[in-house]
């Protein structure tokens, strides 16, 4: 075991993927010899050579489409778009292309795509460095879409996605990347070297694609949550003192409906929290697939606690990420019904 | 008081529409032979001025004359001829299902078959093209056989494409076509891809990327510039210019301005600008592209200059938007035309032997479609199955997409 922050977890399991497969590829802005900005490529091309671990042109239609060309050919390439914020680019290349590219040649063609982006509020990034926008990935036919909560998941999790002979969207909230946060932005960080999440095997291993963990046990209301809010869903279980079963869904789509119906079914009540803006948003699926498969258990309406419908703000960071307090007063809301 | 004018938004408009005559004035055609072939490790900045003329080989009188003339050979011509008549019998067979309402759909390469049957000459086995909508030549010139195309056409139970897939959009690894998109351009960055995926594994493969004049607009053209230039990735990006995007000039393209080959000047990858109705012509271009790339020397970008004979496809009638008599009037003549009238010349071909040859393809591709048909067809007969719907979106068919499946009781 070691002790690795997110950051290090992303590279490790990269760094091991590159070891065992050839294809492997690893491309992006800043991702070479600079090693991304933040650090999660750091070391690679050293270790690799600028063959297999390259800077790409800032172009993100060009990242996603060189790499689906890539991806035909043979290869297993691994693409970095620097923030999700800027993924709107290659949104036609993602959904018209790799995702599409086994459905329409009949499986002549395969996408084996990882493409990585950086996403997430609460570290003052503003409108362009903040965005969630893992709805506009899970609302396409064809790709899966992905994101961890902690280095444990994120390492296994990332080394199954490269593996995958299917296209993966890797959201990384990266407000993770240091240590957990549960949206105490006046408490000090605490760094993964302190949590259990952050003792992360050296060898390789996987975390399977679709597989929820039930981060905290518990009986009142089931909080189905990914990301940062994994961890504000917890903390807001202890300061209401509701006894909530916490959801890390890991895995958007495809959705780990089995544990997700197991947990209504138990506490008849459900609170969905994301940082992404509300309307349309990934909430909207789950509050769905929780009222058509739990109806006869529910005793409350499903509540969401999301980001508004705004853009994402800057002075108003604390009043539009979705805090323990505003996520504590729906777990209310849900218990009085 | 200003002394500026008020400003005028310039709105390009082709030098004739409906009721005009055709007028080609605008198109500058050297003299066939009088464009000089560098070596295939020129500079690019060394033949610039290639951009800006037209490579061509046929002379008016049939002859072939110039450098580029180095690789004319008759059983290649033999060869082309027969390619051509094939692609062009196809065509019209498939615009004849598609009224008869056996297909929803279709799309010609009328007067543009030269391009891809001669440049899928110059390809080897293994290289990888990234086609649009129209170079189903480069299928045709390598025998994948028409029943499965067809089929595809008529999106019947053996249509390989399992009835997903708007007609047309074939695919074939084996053949080295890429699978086609609806989405204009996005295979051109992949072809960049694809060939950087060689070079990364120390390959010598090469990729084929192709688009129309009016998708060079898309943002994944510049994309694509950019990468192959950056990398110098083993590709050849092919630009057909035949003058129209549906109902929009070349110059809506950026056409009237300069060249489209011209564009890869300023990422400085060395640009040819070929005859495209020339068969010679666009297989010396083709071949030198291909060395190049294969050496190693990076990419090359070619506009092949030619003319959508017919309309953009089943969909639309160019009688709304352009001159009638154009394709006639067209001053690079009919590619078929051409290379037949250099094998009549040469005496190894006569216009019997020529009708003869029409004829036996056209049952050859009768033939086909007849049992094409006999499998069914868009609104009758056998059909892919429903469940195939449902296959192959992921590798291996997700939850949810089994419960939809049972929903729909399949
Ligand atoms: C992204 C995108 N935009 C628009 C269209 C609709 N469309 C289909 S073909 C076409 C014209 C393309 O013209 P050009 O690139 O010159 O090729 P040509 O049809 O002449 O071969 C258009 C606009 C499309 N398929 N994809």
């Amino acid at each position: 075991m070691a002790r690795m922050n997110m950051i290090e977890a992303i590279r490790n399991a990269i760094d091991l993927s590159m070891g065992q497969d050839d294809n492997v590829v690893v491309f992006g802005e800043d991702v070479g010899f600079f090693g991304g900005v933040f650090r999660c490529t750091e070391g690679l091309q050293a270790k690799y050579g600028k063959n297999r671990v390259f800077d790409a042109p800032i172009n993100e239609s060009g990242i996603i489409g060189a790499a689906i060309g890539m991806g035909a050919y043979g290869l297993r390439p691994v693409a970095e778009i620097q923030f999700a914020d800027y993924v709107y680019p290659a949104i036609d290349q993602i959904t018209s292309e790799a995702a599409r590219l086994r459905y329409r040649s009949n499986g002549d063609f395969t996408s084996p795509l990882t493409i990585r982006m950086p996403c997430g509020g609460g570290i003052f990034g503003g409108q362009t460095h903040s965005q969630s926008p893992e709805s506009l990935f899970t609302h396409v036919c064809g790709i899966k879409t992905v994101m961890p909560s902690n280095p444990y998941d994120a390492k296994g999790l990332l080394m199954a996605a490269i593996e995958d002979d299917d296209p993966v969207i890797f959201f990384e909230p990266k407000r993770l990347y240091n240590g957990p946060f549960d949206g105490h932005h006046d408490r000090p960080v605490v760094p993964w070297s302190k949590h259990p999440l952050g003792e992360v095997p050296e060898e390789a291993y996987k975390i399977e694609l679709g597989k929820a963990a039930i981060r905290r046990e518990g009986n009142d209301v089931t909080i189905l949550a990914y990301g940062t809010m994994v961890f504000v869903a917890e903390a807001a279980a202890e300061e209401t003192g509701i006894d909530a079963e916490v959801i890390d869904l890991r895995t958007l789509l495809p959705l780990d409906v089995d544990t997700i119906v197991e947990s209504v079914k138990k506490t008849g009540r459900c609170v969905v929290v994301h940082e992404a803006t509300r309307t349309s948003g990934f909430g909207a699926e789950l509050a769905a697939e929780v009222q058509e498969r739990c109806f006869h258990y529910l005793e409350a309406p499903v509540e969401r606690v999301t980001g508004w419908d705004t853009p994402y703000p800057h002075a108003q960071e604390w009043e539009y990420f979705p805090g323990p307090a505003r996520l504590g007063e729906a777990l209310e809301r849900a218990m009085e019904a | 008081m200003s002394d500026f004018g008020p400003l005028k938004l310039h709105v390009p408009e082709p030098v004739g529409r409906p009721g005009d005559e055709p007028d080609f004035s605008y198109i500058d055609i050297p003299e066939a032979g009088s464009v000089r072939m560098p070596a295939v490790d020129a500079d690019a900045k060394d033949m610039r001025d290639l951009a800006y003329t037209m490579i061509r080989v046929l002379d008016d009188n049939g002859e072939p004359v110039g450098d580029w003339a180095k690789y004319v050979d008759d059983e290649m011509a033999m060869k082309g001829l027969r390619d051509m008549l094939k692609v062009r019998a196809f065509d019209a067979r498939m615009f004849m299902s598609q009224r008869q309402g056996k297909t929803s759909f279709y799309i010609q390469c009328t007067g543009e078959e030269a391009i891809a049957c001669a440049h899928q000459m110059a390809l080897e086995k293994g290289d990888m093209n990234f086609p649009t909508y129209r170079q189903q030549g480069l299928l045709i010139s390598q025998d994948f056989p028409m029943v499965d195309m067809m089929c595809q056409i008529f999106s019947n139970e053996k249509d390989m494409l399992k009835g997903r897939q708007l007609p047309i959009m074939y695919t074939s690894k084996e053949y080295g076509f890429f699978s086609i998109s609806g989405n204009l351009g996005t295979q051109y960055i992949q072809a960049v891809g694809w060939a950087m995926a060689s070079a990364i594994k120390g390959d010598t493969k090469i990729a084929s990327g192709w688009i129309g004049d009016g998708s060079t607009a898309e943002s994944d053209f510049h994309a694509s510039l950019v990468f192959a230039s950056v990398y110098k990735a083993p590709v050849i990006l092919n630009v057909v210019n035949n003058q129209w995007a549906i109902s929009s000039f070349q110059g809506i393209a950026g056409g009237q301005q300069s060249t489209f080959a011209s564009r890869g000047h300023g990422f400085g990858i060395p640009s040819l600008r070929v005859d495209g109705n020339d068969y010679f012509a666009v297989y010396a271009a083709s071949r030198w592209a291909a060395e190049r790339a294969r050496r190693n020397l990076g990419p090359t970008l070619i506009e092949w200059v030619t003319y959508r004979a017919g309309g953009h496809s089943t969909s639309d009638d160019p009688s709304k938007y352009r001159p009638k008599g154009e394709a006639e009037a067209w001053p690079l003549g009919d590619p078929v035309e051409r290379l037949k009238g250099y094998l009549v010349k040469k005496g190894l071909w006569s216009d019997e032997r020529h009708e003869q040859m029409v004829a036996e393809i056209e049952q050859e591709v009768l033939d086909a479609a007849k049992e094409a048909e006999s499998h069914g067809t868009l609104h009758s007969g056998p059909k892919p199955s429903t469940r195939d719907m449902f296959e192959g979106v992921f590798k291996e068919m997700p939850r949810h997409l089994r419960e939809q499946r049972q929903k729909l009781g399949v």
